[in-house]
């Protein structure tokens, strides 16, 4: 078979078409490599209340700003092209610089013409920006069993998000520690912890939730509600074994009565 | 061709018509642009709020949304189906485009145009080549690329870099990385590529042009049989390839100008001195016969 007779009108046409599908190829892969780049949202950065999940997000948001203009706190900025790292932009805040005030009429939601920020939020106290963490107990002031309680006081979720958990300060031996602890279940993110910690650099931040949360471990059946799904123990004709409490009768040579095991283990030293 | 050639371009537009006369739409055209570039940037520097977003999507007076329909386009090639607020806004963007002229948008609104206009304006005046000069439709396949990228990364993908928007958005929002990208663009239109971005590149330019493919206001060349041949037209026009169809045109040929490459601007009407063009619309074809000037009694002295 001949090489088929290509005109030079349908010749330049093909070197035309491969030179511009190249281009593109090149030029639309930069972009993909920009896309992919932008995704990486920065853990320090939040999206306002409602954002749809951040692949959502990011088909959805037209990059208008009205979020932003409606926002009466100022909380939120629209990002910039490269330096800020969220996809050029689009809306998000810190929330050291300024946290979410958690209105209760929602404003940025209700500008949003897109639904990127989704209308089916209308509590805010159900908006899930991310979670706040108390990433260093060394450094938190009521872990040294002082009363800072900042972060707690100034949560507008008080006592739900965030509670002041007692437990025994065994440093001084007769005070109690009163330890910040966050419940996810009702933390919005919002920020307000973040942004009031005393300390030059927060010993309480909110991370976005894909840093913040673990998914349950749906592999482990748990015994105790096994057994009240159940209605009774899981193996029948279980045997109970007593089990190893001080006291005479017992392998534990600190209590009177107490006697040797019949045998060691190699290597206790004793 | 005749001595008039080398005239200056406009000069003798200018002569005719006074300096007004021969830049009016030109001025009506920065009019217009900086009117709506005011209308976002009232409410933020004077706190009067009549507009409010920016070029990608905006409310206006609280009740009308006016949306991008190229970034909608790309939302939902991405996956997401806007709300009915943004795909209202955009269908009313599309309507108004569709009538007056796609590429409208680029010679009256788009807040890039003077950048390019200016890089062109010093292209001339320093008389550097044209440049690096890609194929018309390189823009129509940035576009399809942008919609492509956009489909398969879930992502608006052109807002990542559009200039357009970023520039906007940096007016409206408080500059900083959006100065580099109107540097940018400058230079790229100054050295590497005379009318480059907006003429080769610029895939926002793409859309709104195959948007008003049917557009009904037009430019027609109507007094073409006036034209003496001085080429102003062609030098001042940003996309000259759609002036021949129409001026040079066979007997008989339809005198609109019908590429969906003309931007509108009117600046052929302006620097023509034979007043050979105006504004009209589509179904308007209708060629005067003019006596030719150069055989015309009172003929100008060239
Ligand atoms: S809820 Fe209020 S403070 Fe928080 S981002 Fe929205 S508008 Fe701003
Ligand atoms: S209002 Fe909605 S679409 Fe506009 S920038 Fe904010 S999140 Fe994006
Ligand atoms: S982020 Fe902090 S202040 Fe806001 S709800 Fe959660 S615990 Fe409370
Ligand atoms: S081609 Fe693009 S940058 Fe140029 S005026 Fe049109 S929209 Fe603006
Ligand atoms: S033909 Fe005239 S109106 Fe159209 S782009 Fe050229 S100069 Fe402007």
């Amino acid at each position: 078979m001949s090489v088929p007779d290509i005109s030079p009108d349908r010749r330049r046409f093909l070197k035309d078409a491969a030179r511009m599908a190249g281009g593109c190829m090149l030029a639309g892969g930069g972009l993909a490599w920009l896309a992919r780049d932008a995704r990486a949202l920065p853990a320090q950065a939040l999206r306002p209340p409602g954002a749809l999940a951040e692949a959502a997000f990011l088909s959805a948001c037209i990059r208008c700003g009205l979020c932003v203009r409606e926002c009466p706190y100022d909380t939120l900025v629209l990002a910039e092209l490269g330096s800020d790292g969220p996809a050029t932009g689009t809306p998000y805040f810190i929330a050291r610089d300024v946290p979410c005030e958690m209105c209760e009429d929602i404003p940025c939601v209700a500008a949003c013409p897109t639904g990127a920020l989704d209308p089916a939020l209308d509590d805010i106290d159900d908006a899930r920006m991310g979670t706040a963490v108390l990433v260093d107990q060394e450094n938190c002031l009521n872990f040294q069993g002082l009363r800072c309680d900042v972060c707690y006081r100034v949560c507008p979720v008080i006592d739900e998000a965030i509670t002041l958990d007692v437990s025994h300060n065994t440093r001084s031996g007769h005070h109690a520690m009163f330890i910040p602890t966050v419940h996810a279940d009702h933390c919005t993110g919002c920020g307000m912890c973040e942004k009031s910690c005393v300390l030059p650099e927060a010993a309480i931040k909110v991370l976005p939730l894909r840093m913040a949360r673990a998914t349950p471990a749906e592999h482990y059946r748990k015994g105790w509600e096994e057994k009240d799904a159940k209605g009774g123990p899981v193996v029948e004709g279980i045997i109970d074994l007593p089990d190893r409490l001080p006291g005479p009768g017992t392998d534990n040579l600190a209590t009177p009565g107490g006697f040797e095991p019949a045998f060691k283990l190699p290597g206790t030293g004793q | 061709m005749s001595a008039r050639t080398r005239m200056p371009v406009g000069l003798e537009a200018r002569q005719k018509k006074g300096w007004i006369g021969a830049n009016r739409y030109l001025l009506l055209r920065r009019t217009s642009q900086l009117f709506f570039l005011m209308l976002f940037l009232l409410g933020p520097w004077f706190g009067i709020w009549i507009v409010q977003g920016t070029l990608a999507g905006s409310l206006t007076l609280g009740v009308l949304p006016l949306t991008d329909p190229f970034i909608a386009l790309q939302s939902l090639v991405a996956g997401h189906l806007p709300a009915t607020s943004a795909l209202v806004g955009a269908l009313i963007v599309l309507g108004v485009y569709a009538v007056l002229g796609g590429r409208v948008y680029c010679s009256w609104v788009c807040p890039i145009n003077p950048v390019t206009d200016a890089a062109h304006w010093l292209h001339v005046k320093l008389g550097l080549s044209k440049g690096w000069q890609p194929k018309r439709q390189t823009r129509l396949w940035v576009m399809a690329t942008a919609l492509l990228v956009s489909a398969l990364a879930g992502t608006v993908a052109w807002e990542l870099v559009n200039p357009v928007t970023m520039v906007h958005r940096g007016l409206v929002f408080g500059m900083g990385a959006a100065w580099g990208m109107v540097a940018a663009i400058f230079v790229f239109d100054l050295v590497v590529s005379r009318r480059g971005w907006c003429g080769h590149v610029c895939p926002v330019g793409a859309f709104y042009g195959l948007l008003g493919h049917k557009s009904v206001v037009r430019i027609s060349a109507a007094q073409r049989s006036a034209c003496d041949d001085c080429m102003d037209c062609y030098a001042v026009c940003p996309e000259q390839q759609v002036i021949s169809p129409a001026l040079k045109g066979k007997p008989g040929s339809s005198p609109l100008i019908l590429s969906p490459d003309c931007t509108n601007c009117g600046r052929c009407i302006d620097v023509c001195a034979m007043d050979v063009f105006n504004f009209t619309h589509r179904f308007d074809d209708r060629v005067d016969d003019r006596p030719d000037p150069l055989t015309a009694p009172a003929g100008r002295i060239a």
